[in-house]
């Protein structure tokens, strides 16, 4: 490996896929390689700044107490970035919770991610419109899912045709904590088993809330492939160009029935799990900084000035862009509504069930009973 | 009156016969789970199937039955109707995850914008004298789940019936298969129209009664009836009642016999603490304090791990732990 001090291998092999290094310095690889044409590297620049200002935006409503919660995406923008514009619109994204690089590429709105984390709702996309499940709380559990959606392209034999508008594969998304889970295995042993056209995006953040990734696994992640029979992969999560052809290869190679990859994206969560923790009380803040030196945006931009792509013009504009971003999500949090109560009963089933009406009506009728004590209560009405 | 539709059928065989028409008439269900395929199932339910309807629409999985459970789901969203086999009902819990976590609210996670037509089949109850997680009544696990149905059929002709109304549902539904039933014979009309068929969850009275009323689903509605059968040699009428559906529940078929008998018995294999009697019990108090004679009696599992095989005769409901039950009832 060319990079860093964290050993992502046991056997010290360079196995990670890397095209441009901590300082910006574009190398070839034998089998990737990743030529875009300059608008299309600004549109990857683009992606990864409003990534970025869209996470700290969120922070921010969270610590003013709009939102509930919020789980941070700092330091794994390359990781969604590159992966997410390799995905053609036929294909079908099964993210995690902190994967908003990915759900925002498929132009989710990104108040729909928000209204997540302030209660409104579990997920206010449309999965099928946008081709993104909603996000999966349970860890590693969207994984089979995944997996069955993947056999059902299968069947509709929307795999191998040499279509390109045509042949699908399916993303999953999974961190390190979640290839600790009995589903994950299970979800890779089954995705070989039926040469099912899945990529399973592993992004190996190093952390799952305060246990680092020793504590998940003794040998590399990847190598978790070759066990199920799978090529497994490593890539430099911080390079977004490495990410965006690695991912590339692998849906190619799904699509066109080749089979199931794992991928490893090499990364790092640069914030805590979530904004209710505190990653202070177990790791070490030179660890934090090291990493710092590996920042995916400061490097794509070092690399696009050096090419010349990027130049001052671009870089105001995105600036203003941000800003508009971060200011619609900020009227847009704190215009969000409460939901009507009785809506809770809406969609528990597809088809009448009895008990479930009758919940309903009594809560109703007690609701309208509510409001009316109030109305004749001698305070007066309202709320 | 001899009707031509009257086929009679072992139980096990009418779910085979109406999983057979449900591919038939739809190339998108699917049947997935271990050893369906050549085998035809430990019980042999999906027997044939495969051979027929070809490897893709019958899978051999892998034994993994959260990966059952969980890849029928992902299937289910990309337009199949899988209906997943679970071997034993104590196999059900790798896949408990899939099922309460994902299966039961992805409906409701996504306001219903998606849909997970699944159907997962399953033996259940004692009776076989069969090793530990082989002869177990998990329904209410599921029944107390949100998102999930739940239904067992007690007969061929339900059976047939059910599983195929069960596959037609937009909502995930857990069959319950009653294992010790599997080979009795009973009469199955297949020529009924569709409105000719009872719909899924509408309990049956099997038999009126004025003296008291029996409620039993699954492996003890034959319990009830032969309890009933002999309660009738000493003179006592009892009603009886096949629930047929635990999720959701017709009260409202239990309360009208509750309001003329005035007694009430539930009869499961589940444990009583905690099981579906308490649930009815409980309805039945509040709809139906002033017709009661007598306090609601349940008769069920013990609140003990399922026990080996050689002490089922008395773990397990039998006719005179029900006449027991009748008695108390009357007796008050």
């Amino acid at each position: 490996m060319t990079d860093g001090a964290v050993s992502p291998t046991t056997s010290g092999a360079p196995t990670m896929v890397q095209l441009l290094d901590a300082s910006g310095v574009r190398h070839e690889h034998p089998e990737h390689d990743a030529h875009l044409e300059p608008d299309e590297l600004l549109g990857l620049l683009r992606d990864l700044v409003l990534l970025r200002r869209f996470d700290s935006e969120a922070e921010a409503l969270q610590r003013t107490g709009e939102l509930g919660l919020w789980v941070g995406t700092r330091g794994q923008e390359a990781a969604q970035i590159g992966a997410a514009r390799a995905v053609r619109p036929q294909d079908h994204l099964f993210p995690t919770y902190r994967d908003h690089g990915a759900t925002l590429s498929r132009d989710v709105d990104p108040l729909h991610i928000l209204s997540i984390y302030r209660g409104i709702d579990h997920g206010g996309w449309d999965p099928v419109q946008h081709g993104v499940h909603p996000y999966t709380l349970v860890i590693a559990a969207q994984l089979l899912p995944a997996v069955g959606y993947a056999m059902g392209v299968q069947r509709d034999g929307a795999m191998g045709t040499g279509d390109p508008a045509r042949d699908t594969a399916v993303l999953a998304y999974l961190g390190d904590g979640a290839t600790s889970q009995g589903e994950a295995s299970e979800a890779l042993s089954w995705a070989a088993v039926y040469n099912a056209p899945v990529v399973f995006l592993c992004q190996n953040n190093q952390w799952a809330i305060s246990e680092p990734v020793e504590r998940q696994a003794r040998v590399p992640l990847h190598r978790r492939a070759e066990g199920v029979g799978m090529p497994g992969v490593m890539v430099d999560g911080n390079d977004v160009l490495a990410m965006f052809s690695v991912v590339r290869s692998a849906l190619d190679r799904a699509r066109s029935g080749g089979g199931p990859t794992f991928i490893e994206a090499w990364t790092y969560r640069m914030g805590a799990h979530t904004t209710s923790d505190d990653p202070t009380r177990y790791r070490d803040s030179v660890e934090v900084e090291q990493w710092r030196e590996k920042d995916p945006i400061d490097r794509f931009r070092t690399y696009l000035r050096a090419e010349g792509v990027l130049d001052d013009d671009f870089e105001e504009q995105l600036a203003a862009e941000s800003e508009a971003l971060a200011e619609r999500i900020r009227a847009g949090v704190r215009g969000m509504t409460d939901p009507d109560p009785v809506g809770m009963f809406d969609h528990a089933y597809a088809e009448p069930h009895a008990q479930v009406e009758e919940e309903r009506d009594a809560f109703l009728a007690a609701w309208a009973q509510h409001e009316q004590d109030l109305e004749q209560s001698p305070a007066g009405g309202g709320r | 009156m001899e009707r031509a539709g009257i086929q009679r059928m072992a139980l096990g065989k009418a779910v085979n016969a109406g999983l057979r028409v449900a591919m038939e008439r739809d190339p998108r269900v699917l049947l997935m789970g271990e050893d369906i395929g050549k085998l035809g199932g430990v019980f042999r339910v999906t027997d044939g199937l495969q051979k027929d309807f070809g490897e893709d629409r019958v899978l051999d999985t892998p034994l993994a039955e959260a990966g059952i459970v969980g890849t029928a789901l992902g299937m289910s969203l990309r337009g199949y109707r899988p209906v997943c086999e679970i071997q034993f009902n104590g196999f059900v819990f790798p896949a408990f995850n899939q099922i309460v976590t994902q299966l039961a609210k992805l409906r409701a996670r996504t306001r219903g914008r998606l849909t997970v037509p699944v159907v997962i089949r399953m033996p259940f109850g004692g009776g076989i004298g069969s090793v530990e997680h082989h002869s177990e009544s998990p329904e209410v696990l599921f029944a107390h789940t949100a998102g999930l149905r739940v239904v067992a059929p007690s007969s061929a002709h339900d059976a047939y019936w059910m599983i195929q109304q069960s596959i037609a549902s937009a909502d995930p539904v857990l069959f319950l298969e009653p294992e010790r039933r599997y080979w009795e014979k009973g009469d199955v009309d297949v020529d009924l129209g569709p409105g000719e068929v009872a719909p899924l969850h509408r309990a049956r009275v099997l038999r009126t009664g004025k003296d008291a009323t029996l409620v039993a689903y699954g492996p003890t509605v034959r319990l009830a009836l032969d309890t009933a059968a002999a309660a009738a040699e000493d003179g006592t009428d009892l009603e009886v009642i096949d629930l047929r559906s635990i999720s959701p529940l017709d009260v409202d078929t239990v309360v009208e016999s509750v309001q003329r008998t005035g007694r009430l018995v539930v009869v499961h294999e589940a444990p009583t603490f905690h099981g579906p009697g308490a649930e009815l019990a409980a309805r039945v108090q509040e709809r139906c304090f002033y017709s009661l004679e007598a306090p609601v009696q349940r008769v069920g599992g013990f609140h003990v791990p399922y026990p080996a095989a050689r002490y089922e005769d008395h773990y397990l409901p039998d006719v005179d732990r029900v006449l027991d039950a009748v008695e108390a009832a009357l007796a008050a």
